[in-house]
């Protein structure tokens, strides 16, 4: 399915240590860039209190949520430390430093702006080591 | 000013060191001083030598005086130079390279060598001695987890130190002892077995009565042969049998010398410009061989270096043993004798082991075995040579039942006499530590080995230091005290404060790098901390870190609980004006803003504001003349006022006029957390001056200045600074004030806890009483000012800001995949 990954914006749109949302009908994806240049892809609601994650600060391969500070790691989608919970995680790619997610391939063009939060497919939930860096 | 004299000393242990210290304490400009070391490197502390081995420290750890100590003091310190002769009559000392240096007064501190028992293949490879940083680096080489076995020669306080070090390491270690029982120089025979049990749960084998025959091997050691035939395979075997006083260089310079260097009260050598100090020296027909007696030594010869009368009356050692889990404690001289009485306390189940030797009713020696608590307490007694007769029947229970008192564990230490000695290793004494508990308002045991060393080096006395602590403090000490920033690193803002300045570390990755941050890139509490203190510190030079802000700095507005931002136009003083209030009114209607609040602070908040729409949104507010409010700001919020003598018929100064002078000449300015401040016109104090971090209520006479007051989680009434009476000082005042803080506040923390934490006198010492001082901080504030009072807003607005990251207000848009890739416009 890879002919699914749509390309969302250039890596050198996202500050090192930075992050971006993007609408999608499915809800907003957050996409984060680490210092060396690894790019995460994730649900951009915090599991807690649904918290713009894109909004946070990046360490490591986490980011905290800008609300109320979880900490969320861009890998596993997994809360970190004494909090349980998920965030679901977007396969990402690099290719020629531009970032790619894989949504479905039939998007609206008109993004439904604060669209329920759907559940994700599972087959979408899995985690993919982010390619291609620049 | 007459000529300093010239100093030189031959040696750089931990002996010479001290002298050195406590002479620049005392004179500082008394010598010229010039060190020739043998060993390459800077002073160490030798007694931790242990902990390195076992891995629980490093060598960085235990560096006592580094390269910055000895410049500061402009030392000339020679490095691995070992002097070859010594000519007193031309008062000059060679080293084996030809260097040369003259002398006014010379100090031989060559220390001691290890002593080798000359058997056959004591000079295989793999026979090391114990007594400086090579060995150690030697022994952990060699020490390969694995079955490798070390056999080490020698049951004394350094061979069972090298032994539980090397076990530690992964070794198999067997010790060899010629007497029947271990350390019996300090111990008796029952504590010695109690140790040796010990010793064999660590998986250490013990062996007794051996006699060492030979050491085997052809070119690399492979073994010991014991006298009685016996074999104990080795790869590597430790020689720590005992120390040999190095005195050859002495006695070529024709210096009388014994077993060590002859030394007087004054420990000076036969030759009265030359001393002499440490394992080197023999006096009154003693060689010592532990630290404390060095230290007392060093203490005398500075004394004498600078013109003192003190002598040195010989030592009474004690000593510990410091391997992890054992505690054993002894002092003085056990031998059985005639005139001698015992008091002996054994409890087998619990492994405790206590006994004093009298004499006279005189403590002559102290065992303690398991339960170490009271050794201060028995050593005093002996050193003093109380009479104990009327302690006699309980005495061997310790101090707390002596004194029938609770079995409160600091009584024990509440008990003992001010000039009890409380830190060995350092010669630090209960009332020395006491008094620097209370002058110098220290809070933690951290901040007690800064300022007095005691427990500084190898520790077994923290229990006691922090007793004092509790002593001295009451309920208001709390070993948790200091707490360290985050998970990323063990330090507190203050010493990650202190060091960014010290070693002008001006970048966030410099500050990882440095103070070993155990993460990559810190964490969301670590770094919008770093990046202030770097903002604070440098702000003529540091380049701000956005990704290190928090969202509410990046994007100069409140995210609100739906990912929507508030924006707050500044309003000076809470001022504004009917062009103002349409230009908001505009902006609502356009960006169909859905809510519109006035804040607390006198100002305007607009919420609901999409992220995208934020530039736009500044822009339009810019056309009107608005900068920003900072009202998400770490930083300068708002000045409240009242209307003072422009309307109020008790307003007694120009409140408006003043508050507003203070937010157009602080606003913009960072700070560790936000800075909310008002000015009243009159006691009646309309604009609440006195729940503000800093306030001003006005008077007849003029300005008071409040500062350190809260109205959020904590409710607090503000303390007053000063009165000034006029308005320039009131302001000087206050811009000093926000400096002070904003250089030593920790990030986050308000001024009421920053105050609170300092001490209210220590800010108004150096704010009000210090005008000097208060001028300085001033002259920062404006200084970083000037890289500060730019306005985020019209920056952000502008199409290519300079500040912060081209994109962060524009939301990212997937494309179909057919898509040619392209430029990102701003969604809308």
């Amino acid at each position: 399915m890879s002919g699914d990954y749509v390309p969302v914006g250039r890596l050198d749109d996202i500050p090192p240590l930075g992050g971006r949302c993007v609408k999608t009908p499915r809800g907003p994806v957050g996409v984060f860039r680490t210092e060396d240049d690894r790019v995460f892809a994730v649900d951009n609601r915090c599991p807690h209190r649904g918290g713009p994650l894109s909004e946070g600060i990046v360490h490591g391969a986490f980011v905290t949520c800008p609300l109320h500070n979880a900490v969320i790691s861009l890998e596993t989608g997994e809360l970190a430390g004494p909090d349980v919970g998920r965030v679901a995680t977007i396969p990402v790619r690099v290719v020629d430093g531009e970032i790619q997610i894989a949504i479905p391939a039939e998007i609206p063009r008109d993004p439904v702006p604060g669209a329920p939060a759907a559940a994700l497919p599972k087959t979408a939930a899995r985690r993919v080591a982010p390619k291609e860096s620049v | 000013m007459t000529e300093k004299k010239r100093l030189v000393v031959i040696g750089n242990g931990m002996a010479p060191g001290r002298v050195l210290e406590r002479l620049f304490e005392a004179a500082p400009d008394a010598y010229d001083v010039t060190i020739f070391n043998a060993e390459p490197r800077v002073n160490y502390d030798r007694i931790m030598l242990s902990p390195v081995l076992s891995g629980e420290k490093t060598y960085e750890d235990i560096i006592i005086h580094d390269d910055d100590w000895y410049a500061a003091r402009g030392i000339t310190l020679h490095q691995g130079k070992r002097i070859t002769g010594i000519d007193r009559d031309a008062k000059r000392v060679t080293a084996e390279d030809g260097t040369a240096a003259h002398y006014d007064t010379l100090l031989i501190a060559t220390g001691s060598n290890p002593f080798v028992i000359p058997v056959p293949g004591h000079d295989l490879e793999g026979v090391v001695t114990y007594r400086d940083l090579e060995d150690v680096e030697k022994m952990i080489s060699a020490a390969k987890p694995g079955g490798r076995r070390a056999v080490v020669i020698g049951g004394g306080l350094l061979g069972l130190e090298a032994a539980a070090g090397l076990a530690m390491r992964g070794m198999r270690v067997t010790v060899i002892h010629l007497s029947e029982t271990l350390m019996e120089r300090q111990l008796d025979p029952a504590a010695g077995y109690l140790l040796e049990k010990a010793i064999a749960t660590r998986g250490i084998e013990v062996i007794t009565k051996a006699n060492t025959e030979a050491i085997s091997g052809d070119t690399h050691v492979t073994g010991v042969r014991l006298k009685d035939g016996r074999e104990i395979p080795a790869d590597m075997v430790v020689m720590a049998v005992g120390i040999r006083p190095s005195t050859g260089l002495a006695k070529e310079a024709g210096l009388d010398a014994g077993r060590g260097i002859l030394v007087d009260d004054t420990l000076r050598t036969s030759d009265p410009d030359v001393f002499a100090v440490g394992e080197c020296v023999e006096h009154r027909g003693t060689c010592y061989g532990l630290v404390a007696p060095l230290y007392e030594m060093a203490a005398v010869i500075a004394d004498q270096l600078t013109g003192g009368t003190r002598t040195y009356q010989g030592s009474v050692t004690s000593t510990k043993l410091k391997v992890t889990g054992i505690n054993l404690f002894s002092a003085g001289d056990f031998a059985d004798g005639e005139d001698r009485e015992d008091i002996v306390l054994r409890d087998a189940a619990s492994g405790v082991y206590k006994r004093l030797v009298l004499k006279q009713n005189k403590v002559q020696g102290v065992v303690l075995y398991g339960d170490t608590a009271d050794g201060a307490w028995y050593f005093q007694m002996l050193k003093d040579q109380a009479d104990v007769a009327d302690l006699r029947d309980t005495l061997i229970f310790g101090q707390a039942f002596a004194g029938a008192s609770p079995l409160d564990p600091t009584a024990a230490v509440a008990a003992l006499p001010a000039d009890a000695e409380i830190c060995g290793c350092n010669g630090v004494c209960k009332g020395q530590i006491e008094q620097a508990i209370s002058e110098k308002k220290l809070s933690s045991i951290d901040e007690v080995r800064a300022h007095t060393k005691a427990s500084a080096s190898c520790g077994t006395c923290s229990g006691l230091v922090e007793q004092l602590l509790k002593l001295t403090l009451g309920d208001a000490y709390n070993p948790l005290a200091v707490q360290a920033m985050c998970g990323c690193t063990r330090l507190g803002h203050d010493d990650v404060r202190r060091l960014i300045k010290a070693k002008a570390l001006k970048t966030i990755p410099a500050v990882m790098q440095e103070l070993e941050w155990s993460t990559p890139n810190g964490c969301a509490k670590c770094r919008p901390a770093l990046n202030y203190y770097l903002v604070a510190d440098w702000p003529e030079e540091y380049e701000d870190d956005f990704q290190s802000r928090f969202i509410n700095e990046r994007a100069h507005a409140n995210i609100q609980k739906d990912g929507t931002y508030s924006v707050v136009p500044r309003m000076w003083g809470g001022q504004t004006s009917a062009a103002e209030l349409r230009a908001i009114a505009d902006v609502v209607d356009k960006f169909e803003i859905p809510a519109v609040k006035v804040t607390g602070g006198q100002r305007i908040d607009m919420l609901g504001i999409r992220k995208e729409d934020l530039p736009a949104v500044w822009a339009d507010l810019g056309k009107a003349g608005f900068v920003s409010g900072h009202a998400y700001a770490k930083g300068l919020r708002t000045v409240k006022t009242c209307v003072g003598t422009d309307w109020c018929r008790f307003g007694t100064q120009d409140s408006t006029g003043f508050g507003v002078r203070i937010e157009k000449f602080m606003w913009g300015s960072w700070t560790p957390a936000k800075v909310k401040m008002a000015v009243s016109g009159c006691p009646r104090n309309c604009a609440e001056a006195t729940c503000k971090d800093v306030g001003v209520v006005c008077v007849d006479s003029g300005y008071e200045i409040h500062f350190a007051g809260a109205a959020g989680l904590d409710i607090k009434g503000t303390e007053v600074l000063t009165l000034v009476a006029s308005e320039d000082d009131a302001l000087e005042h206050i811009v000093a004030l926000v400096q002070m803080y904003r250089e030593t506040g920790h990030y986050l923390e308000r001024i009421y806890k920053w105050a609170k934490r300092l001490g209210l006198d220590t800010v108004r010492a150096q704010i009000v009483d210090d005008p000097q001082g208060r001028k300085a901080y001033f002259d920062r504030f404006v200084v970083s000012q000037k890289f500060a009072q730019v306005d985020p807003w019209a920056e952000r607005a502008k199409p290519e800001p300079t500040q912060g990251h081209v994109s962060e207000f524009r939301h990212f848009e997937p494309k179909p995949p057919s898509a040619p890739a392209r430029t990102l416009e701003p969604a809308q």
